[in-house]
């Protein structure tokens, strides 16, 4: 291309074009190979999860405690995420709230700014702020377990609200103006009510990761028997994701079946929660628009 | 408004200085407050921990000062910290698995905007994200049990037969845990990452210059080399840190896989270990205050990069355009 134009030359083709063509075939079937390689790397753990915890799962693994099964566990997991839910829900629908109805310019982008900060902090992090916080010469608890996990789902609820109250239409808005109805009920009459879809995904989503966070709560939440039912939320609760860190770390077989069992049930609930938020989403975001 | 409409019985809705004006005046006032508190808390909230880890870590900064980070003894029981290979753990891995992740997460992104049919991509996209929603426990899980002994026994002879003339491919250990694999775990996890950020990305760049360059003659991976690429590079490399950052702060699963190993070595198939890792292996069961107070210092090293990582990521999108996808 950067030669200079030479009118002499000959009119048939060098080749080049053939080249340039192979070339951008053969990258473009990298790009494919790529997705195929990442969609094979998520069926193979799948798989792999399936395949191993399939085994382990039985009735008495559901609803027995430990060492037939885990019902503590799951139990405990449902607890200490539901209260971390129940903790995060509020605030996050009601910085979304400040952000899209309240802040100015410079408001919004400091939030905005916290916000992601707080979501690109290190699991870790919150797991040692809420160690020194809430652990550090008491003992380890179920509140401080979700706490941290409240901290994670925040910004993702937020995150998800504050998108779909973008998308509550103007005129519904200024309906409520034009009859009169004060700030505060349309806001929670009218602009909430018809964003609860994308809210109740963004939520769903948050839960989902929350499920599998380990990090935080091996520092705040980890000392516990698998073996009994006390879920005392002033003391360590059993928990899924701790479970299956411990047993990972001892090599004892049977106790890596049981791992697996409760691998399985884990990704299950996640897969499906996300899957379920996915499809719940589309169908409010339908609704709106229509 | 009241006056054009006779037919309005309820005056109390209209008349000022009313029960129910003042009342609303008072709720607006109230849900205002409870929504900029809410907003405030997040703020005290990230302020909160940075002072809660740096005060975790006083005692260990006082006693060492800048020279834990150049410290590579970490021997608890005698009472000796130092981050230095914590911090060259965590620099490699995450390197590696940027390395590997970086360029197949783009070409993901490239495959998902691009390439592949309406069909295929309503499919393959939330495949990709359901990647990065996989617990890191259980990935974790499955590389010691399936992934570290495939890479010990194929991947690693490979690599130190055939390239074995270069340091970092050394001898292969007994187990698969490794440096080498925490970085294949982590690559994994920054994949999805990157990979959902620039197919927005991608996705928004106009129609009319890629038709543009089409016309003119070229071919497809011409396009995106001539004008995907260059209007979206600053998102890339933001998305791309981001990416990073994920990797940096991975706990459990490095903690699970990277062997727990205290040396710098040159080579990969080694153990290590990384700052994150290295927290969540021991504050379980440390016992001294200098114990802990290192642990927190780890935190503290990885805290700085961890912001640092975020708002050079920021930066990036939004000072040099197309940032939108990466700042939502």
């Amino acid at each position: 291309m950067s030669d200079a134009f030479d009118p002499a030359a000959p009119l048939t083709s060098s080749g080049n074009l053939r080249r340039r063509q192979l070339f951008s075939r053969l990258a473009m079937s990298g790009a494919t190979a790529a997705a195929v390689a990442a969609v094979a790397v998520l069926v193979i753990v799948i798989y792999t999860v399936v395949a191993r915890g399939a085994s382990a799962i039985n009735l008495d693994f559901i609803f027995k405690a430990a060492p037939a099964g885990v019902a503590p566990e799951l139990i405990g997991t449902a607890i200490i995420v539901a209260m971390a839910t129940a903790i995060a829900m509020p605030i996050g629908v009601l910085v979304a709230l400040f952000v899209t109805e309240y802040a100015g310019r410079r408001a919004t982008h400091l939030v905005k700014l916290t916000l992601d900060l707080i979501n690109g902090l290190p699991s870790i992090i919150i797991g040692i702020f809420i160690f020194g916080l809430m652990v550090k010469g008491n003992k380890q608890s179920g509140i401080a377990g979700a706490v941290a996990l409240a901290i994670i789902e925040v910004p993702l609820i937020a995150r998800g609200t504050q998108e779909v109250l973008h998308l509550v239409p103007k005129n519904l808005r200024e309906a409520a103006d034009a009859l009169g109805v004060a700030r505060w009920r349309a806001m929670l009459t009218v602009v909430l009510p018809s964003a609860i879809g994308g809210i109740l995904t963004a939520t769903v989503l948050s839960v989902a990761r929350a499920a599998g966070e380990t990090a935080p709560l091996i520092l705040v939440c980890s000392v516990f028997d698998p073996g009994s039912f006390s879920f005392n939320p002033f003391e360590a609760i059993p928990n899924v994701p701790v479970r299956i860190y411990g047993l990972s770390e001892e090599a004892n077989p049977s106790g890596f079946t049981e791992a697996w069992g409760l691998s399985l049930l884990l990704i299950s609930f996640i897969l499906f929660a996300s899957l379920g938020a996915r499809a719940l989403f589309a169908r409010s975001k339908r609704k709106m628009s229509s | 408004m009241s006056v054009s409409t006779p037919a309005l019985r309820d005056e109390r809705a209209v008349r000022p200085g009313s029960r129910r004006k003042v009342a609303d005046r008072y709720a607006d006032r109230l849900l205002y407050a409870i929504c900029l508190a809410a907003a405030i808390l997040t703020g005290v909230t990230i302020v909160a921990v940075g002072y809660e880890v740096v005060h975790g870590a006083l005692p260990a900064i006082s006693k060492y000062g800048f020279g834990f980070l150049t410290s590579t003894i970490w021997l608890p029981n005698f009472g000796e910290f130092g981050a230095a290979s914590l911090i060259f753990g965590t620099a490699v891995t995450s390197f590696f698995a940027l390395l590997l992740g970086a360029p197949i997460a783009i070409a993901i992104g490239l495959f998902l905007s691009l390439l592949a049919p309406a069909g295929v991509r309503t499919i393959v996209s939330p495949l990709v994200e359901l990647l990065a929603a996989i617990p890191s426990v259980i990935l974790g899980f499955w590389g010691i049990l399936v992934l570290a002994p495939f890479v010990q026994s194929n991947v690693e002879p490979f690599l130190h037969d055939n390239f074995g003339f270069l340091p970092i491919f050394g001898e292969p250990q007994t187990t698969g845990a490794s440096v080498f694999t925490a970085s294949l775990i982590l690559t994994i996890m920054v994949i999805p990452i990157i990979a959902s950020i620039t197919r927005d990305l991608f996705t928004s760049v106009p129609r009319d210059l890629q038709d543009g360059a089409s016309a003119l003659g070229a071919t497809r991976w011409e396009v995106v080399r001539g004008v995907v690429l260059p209007t979206t590079a600053s998102g890339v490399v933001a998305a791309s840190i981001l990416g990073l950052g994920r990797a940096l702060g991975e706990a459990i699963a490095v903690a699970q896989i990277i062997g727990a190993g205290s040396k710098i070595n040159a080579s990969l198939f080694e153990t290590g270990d990384t700052l994150a890792a290295r927290i969540a292996n021991q504050m379980p069961g440390a016992l001294t205050e200098l114990h802990i107070a290192s642990l927190y210092y780890l935190g503290v090293i990885l805290l700085v990069i961890g912001l640092a990582t975020n708002l050079l990521a920021q930066w990036i999108g939004r000072r040099f355009g197309y940032g939108g996808a990466v700042a939502r």
